[in-house]
């Protein structure tokens, strides 16, 4: 299935293992603090919710 | 129905939940076609052998370092000039995700240049001016990042955005009126003469797309997300103030 790179092996490898690790990096890096903000957003809506409620 | 409607937060956040999904499929879709049909499924080229392979990664992502920086130049000038908050915060969304662009063009044109040209780096009008379109990336982060109002950090993030557009452009154009160097010039031509076969071209267009549409789901995404931390922010204020 692997197709023979020849004696540039390294340096075609190397490129596809790099870039592909530095796009999982950022992709993970994003959904991470995406869900973060998410989750914190929602508390504090509920939170504010709860007090405009408590408040009357 | 006008376009500046979508400057509306509220209004971009339901539009691009609609988007979305279509376009992190589309990217991922379109993403592992490409580079499995650019790494397994295509001959070596009679000149460059394998290295040809890395052709489908350092050509997308070069292009990509230069559009999003224009891109983020365009979002920049909406914010100045009309004050739009959706339009800075999606210049800062970018530039991260053009940082990794730059620094992937950087990595394989070095990976592919040490067998092709003999040496991993010169100092060649479109390599140096995309180093330094790498360091204006860095810079544009750590100023969002240093600045506590988000206004002022837009301000002059849009500026330094100006400033380093000519190195943009410099990059994409070097290799036209700079006949030094060891950069080729563009890899895609509508003119006649030496064209890349068609072997090579179709996987690279679709590679082209995929980083395009891996972009605008990684956008939405990161846009959405400045926009609810934003949205945090005025709630914490709103908090303090009792």
């Amino acid at each position: 299935m692997m197709p023979d790179l020849g004696k540039y092996w390294l340096e075609v490898s190397a490129s596809y293992g790099v870039s592909l690790a530095i796009l999982g990096g950022l992709v993970l890096l994003i959904l991470r603090r995406s869900r973060q903000v998410r989750l914190q957003l929602a508390e504090m809506e509920a939170r504010r919710t709860r007090r405009e409620a408590a408040d009357g | 129905m006008s376009l500046w409607e979508y400057a509306n937060p509220k209004k971009f956040m339901e539009t691009s939940a609609r988007i979305m999904p279509w376009a992190v499929g589309l990217a991922s879709v379109t993403m592992v076609t490409g580079l499995v049909w650019g790494f397994f499924f295509t001959p070596d080229d009679f000149r460059q052998g394998s290295t040809v392979k890395i052709v489908f990664i350092h050509v997308p992502s070069a292009m990509m370092a230069i559009n999003i920086w224009i891109m983020m130049l365009i979002t920049s000038l909406i914010w100045l000039i009309r004050r739009h908050h959706v339009s800075a915060l999606a210049a800062k969304a970018a530039a991260p995700i053009g940082l990794a662009m730059t620094v992937i063009a950087l990595i394989t044109g070095g990976l592919w240049g040490q067998p092709m040209w003999g040496t991993w780096w010169v100092w060649d009008p479109r390599l140096t001016s995309f180093l330094i379109l790498c360091l204006f990336y860095i810079g544009y982060i750590a100023l969002w990042q240093a600045i506590e109002d988000p206004d002022t950090a837009a301000d002059l993030t849009a500026v330094l955005c100006l400033v380093g557009s000519v190195f943009a452009l410099m990059s994409r154009y070097a290799v036209f009126f700079w006949s030094q160097g060891l950069h080729q010039g563009p890899s895609l031509s509508l003119q006649t003469g030496e064209r890349m076969s068609h072997v090579f071209r179709y996987p690279l267009y679709l590679c082209m797309v995929a980083f395009g549409l891996f972009f605008l789901a990684l956008l939405l995404i990161a846009v959405r997300t400045e926009i609810r931390a934003r949205r945090i922010k005025a709630l914490e204020a709103r908090e303090r103030m009792g």
